[in-house]
């Protein structure tokens, strides 16, 4: 094999505080194949368990706020105008006109080209670096296959930042990681993360997207979550959507047992979005318990987790619509946008 | 509001229609029995749910002479894939049944419905359905051609998996065309009521299942009668030695699936997630009550610390309470007496040195309770690493090689299981082949198949329940091979006689 980078990688924060000063692919390397492995059966059963929880009443009402408080509503497709962004941010603002008390979602997810669109029609309900409002999420670095170079990724990321994005969604290039060039996808990240820089000095939140159905063993899962957090990803993100199988329970549990590890170590908590193939409240709820019994009920906020998805909105209105006058309506009594 | 607090989800008790008093299920009709009746209660609040009777050995006598009668005149005669056809039909009852079997079990053992509903009941239905499959196979169980049912079957099951016990016993036993008197636990009759309901929907001929519910008197007027040719016993090695006793000199057969201390051996390289699943899976899954429980953990010593930190954080997630509960992981103990010995094996432990910690659960005003527990520091000579304890309390040892890992696995009275946690395979391969238990899982534990023989080594019993190996155990060669005799038959002169040998042989040893 050769070796890329016989000078060492990019100095991250945290992989020099956990591999030591003079960072090198070998040293990441062994950590990332010291790692314990994974049972695939032991695993799928947990989630399987954890799928079992019945959430019902008081409980599933806080749920069904939760998970679109929590939603990044995303739209990737090649065929997106301004007017479909500005559609999809005035459902961001009020997804359900019927019930004021339906909470805002966390974010709407777009490509970089349809940022300033998406600032523009959130106008001062954009959040712009704070907690309060709607953020703008942009896709970026060559998604959702990642084959550009890096100068291309970095100038994509530059891009959407500049354009007022205030979260990058990137992939990671799994061809590097699978032909076992971690060094690669490391340095990839970290130089991501600079791009994420603001002239003033603040960053645009930087979620990690392994691509998981790409990755196919779990054990290249664990190791890929460990890699992205070592490069200093704030959040990691299993899928893009465009692969099938996007994300599932047994992920997601899997990168939240990470992030449990790297908190158990360093105290710091890292945010966790699994995105593609979520589309009924009764899915979404299996995973906000996932998340409350793996790595803890405080996780349960927008700046620590979040759902990718479309249609799941549109579903939990339908439940929530249910929970106040006690009948179910149909798809026509919620917005298709 | 914590999430984690879920609202109550609680399973309807309403969907069981129970009666008031149970009698004694023999000849194929409910029947009162002529001895007292005693309360069986729900051990998660105390209350009575129905009045059981108790069978005495006149009781006995009778549900023995309905089942000689039922295998001389019935089942001994019946073919093959007529008794899988009833056992079919049991099974799919069991199924449509499902629910209400499920709740009725988690009220009267206490265990959670989780359990019932995703494990007991869906394996009792395994079981027949996959005994049901074996009754006109018989042939290939291993004991040559055509091989006899033994007769009459006294089996006496626990208390912990009353249901799915009654299952692994009745299904083997009348598939191989033995007919069946059983005695439930003492504390724990009403499923098996529920499941005599099953056989009258089903149609099974009367007497080929008697069902005789009392205490431990009852179980011994059975084993000791003296026209049953079987007895199959679970329970605790104490009862099994003294029927072991009382069967000796006799020409019954016997199977004995005792107690256990199944270590559960965690090695450096093992799946750390899973095995800490597997962990609070192999000693807290019902209360501990599990014969085969994993109630030694053997760490190795140079991630003892971290295991035990692990364990401890996910314990805390565990939920006690309201067993009808849908989230209710941990149910309550199955009885005052069962809480006593955990209790008091527990202060033994704490007396004798070893470090405890329990889970902050929050124990219910009524019933019977005790918090997931563990003990480290502990050495094998303390009562805590060599007693079955049956309850959700966890000893754990260390190791520093394979080798020590094996003989302090090995260091018990009983084998029953083990279980391996590593990701490397050969040393899995390696070790279940020096592990005296009958079964050993491997980065699982606590799975059952209808399939696979389940059994023990030394003081945790003999013969094996599942799988062929627990078809045999209802069967004896006959050394008559149809297949020789009809071509035998047939180069002779033709005559009446060779056109039905079979049958004509069976009843003559039938009697």
């Amino acid at each position: 094999m050769t070796i890329t980078h016989p000078l060492g990688l990019q100095p991250a924060e945290r992989a020099v505080r956990l591999l030591g000063g003079d960072l090198t692919e070998t040293a990441l390397r062994l950590h990332l194949d010291g790692l314990t492995g994974v049972d695939a059966v032991g695993l799928e059963q947990r989630a399987a368990g954890l799928s079992t929880r019945s959430i019902k009443t008081s409980s599933k009402a806080w749920a069904l706020d939760t998970i679109i408080r929590t939603c990044d509503l995303t739209t990737l497709e090649g065929a997106d105008t301004p007017g479909k962004v500005r559609s999809l941010v005035a459902k961001a603002i009020t997804p359900d006109a019927s019930d004021p008390t339906t909470p805002s979602v966390a974010a709407v997810c777009v490509y970089g080209d349809m940022v300033p669109y998406a600032v523009e029609a959130l106008g001062s309900r954009h959040a712009t670096g704070g907690t309060e409002g709607i953020q703008v999420a942009a896709v970026a670095t060559a998604f959702p296959s990642g084959r550009a170079s890096l100068a291309i990724k970095l100038a994509d990321t530059r891009d959407a930042v500049a354009a007022g994005a205030d979260e990058i969604d990137m992939v990671i290039d799994r061809g590097a990681f699978l032909s076992g060039q971690y060094g690669v996808v490391f340095d990839q990240i970290v130089a991501v993360r600079e791009a994420c820089i603001r002239p003033d000095g603040s960053h645009a939140h930087l979620k990690v997207i392994l691509e998981t159905g790409e990755l196919q063993t779990y054990d290249n899962v664990k190791r890929a979550s460990w890699l992205a957090i070592l490069a200093g990803a704030d959040f990691i993100k299993t899928s893009t959507g465009k692969v099938s199988p996007a994300a599932t329970l047994p992920v997601t549990l899997l990168m939240l047992e990470v992030i449990r590890d790297w908190h158990r170590l360093t105290g710091e908590k890292i945010g966790m979005k699994p995105a593609g193939g979520i589309r009924a409240s009764k899915d979404a709820v299996r995973y906000l318990v996932t998340v409350a019994e793996t790595v803890g009920e405080e996780w349960l906020t927008s700046q620590l987790w979040r759902f990718g998805a479309s249609s799941l909105v549109n579903d939990v209105l339908l439940q929530r619509q249910k929970m106040r006058t006690g009948h179910y309506s149909g798809p026509d009594y919620v917005t298709v946008d | 509001m914590a999430f984690l607090e879920y609202a109550a989800a609680p399973e309807s008790a309403s969907i069981l229609n129970l009666k008031a008093q149970y009698g004694l299920f023999i000849d194929g009709e409910f029947v009162d029995g002529h001895g007292d009746v005693f309360d069986t209660i729900s051990p998660a609040t105390e209350e009575v749910i129905a009045s059981i009777a108790q069978a005495t050995a006149g009781d006995v006598d009778v549900a023995v002479a309905a089942a000689r009668r039922a295998y001389d005149r019935v089942w001994s005669r019946m073919s093959g894939s007529d008794r899988g056809k009833y056992l079919f039909r049991i099974a799919r009852l069991v199924q449509e049944r499902s629910r209400e079997l499920a709740v009725a079990e988690s009220l009267d053992n206490g265990k959670p419905i989780r359990e019932t509903r995703d494990v007991d009941v869906p394996l009792v239905a395994a079981w027949f359905f996959y005994y049901a499959g074996w009754a006109d196979k018989l042939e290939h169980a291993g004991l040559g051609p055509n091989p006899r049912a033994l007769g009459v079957a006294a089996q006496v099951i626990p208390w912990n998996f009353p249901l799915l016990m009654l299952a692994w016993k009745i299904a083997p036993a009348l598939a191989a065309g033995n007919t069946v008197v059983i005695k439930p636990a003492e504390t724990t009759s009403l499923t098996a009521m529920l499941f005599a309901e099953i056989l009258q929907q089903a149609d099974l001929p009367a007497g080929v299942v008697n069902i005789v519910t009392g205490p431990g008197s009852t179980g011994q007027a059975l084993v000791t009668h003296d026209d049953v040719n079987k007895v199959a016993f679970t329970g605790s090695t104490n009862v099994g030695r003294m029927i072991a006793r009382q069967v000796a000199g006799t020409q019954k057969r016997l199977t004995l699936e005792l107690g256990g201390k199944a270590a559960n051996i965690v090695f450096d390289d093992a799946p750390m997630d899973q095995a800490i699943e597997g962990i609070v899976n192999g000693i807290f899954f019902n209360q501990g009550h599990v014969c085969c429980a994993g109630s030694r953990l053997l760490v190795q010593e140079n991630v003892h610390d971290e295991v035990i930190d692990r364990l401890k954080q996910r314990l805390s997630t565990l939920r006690m309470g309201d067993p009808l509960d849908k989230n209710t992981d941990i149910g309550a103990i199955n009885s005052a007496a069962q809480l006593e010995r955990i209790r008091t094996l527990s202060d033994t432990g704490e007396s004798e040195g070893a470090e405890r910690w329990t889970a902050d659960c929050r124990i219910p005003d009524k019933g019977f309770w005790f918090a997931p527990t563990i003990f480290t520091k502990v050495s094998a000579a303390h009562a805590i690493a060599r007693e079955e304890i049956f309850g959700p309390v966890l000893s754990v040892l260390t190791f520093r090689t394979p080798a020590e890992a094996i003989t302090k696995a090995n260091n018990t009275p009983y084998g029953l299981s083990a279980g391996i946690w590593t990701e490397k395979g050969s040393r899995m391969l390696a070790l279940v082949d020096q592990l005296r238990a009958g079964v050993v899982w491997a980065n699982t534990f606590n799975r059952f198949d209808p399939a696979s023989p389940f059994g023990g080594y030394k003081e945790s019993g003999y013969g094996r329940e599942g799988g062929r190996h627990g078809l045999a155990a209802y069967l004896e060669a006959s050394g008559w091979d149809a297949p020789a005799a009809l071509s035998a038959a047939s180069s002779a002169p033709a005559s009446a006689s060779a056109s039905k040998p079979a049958r004509k042989t069976r009843k003559a040893v039938a009697k």
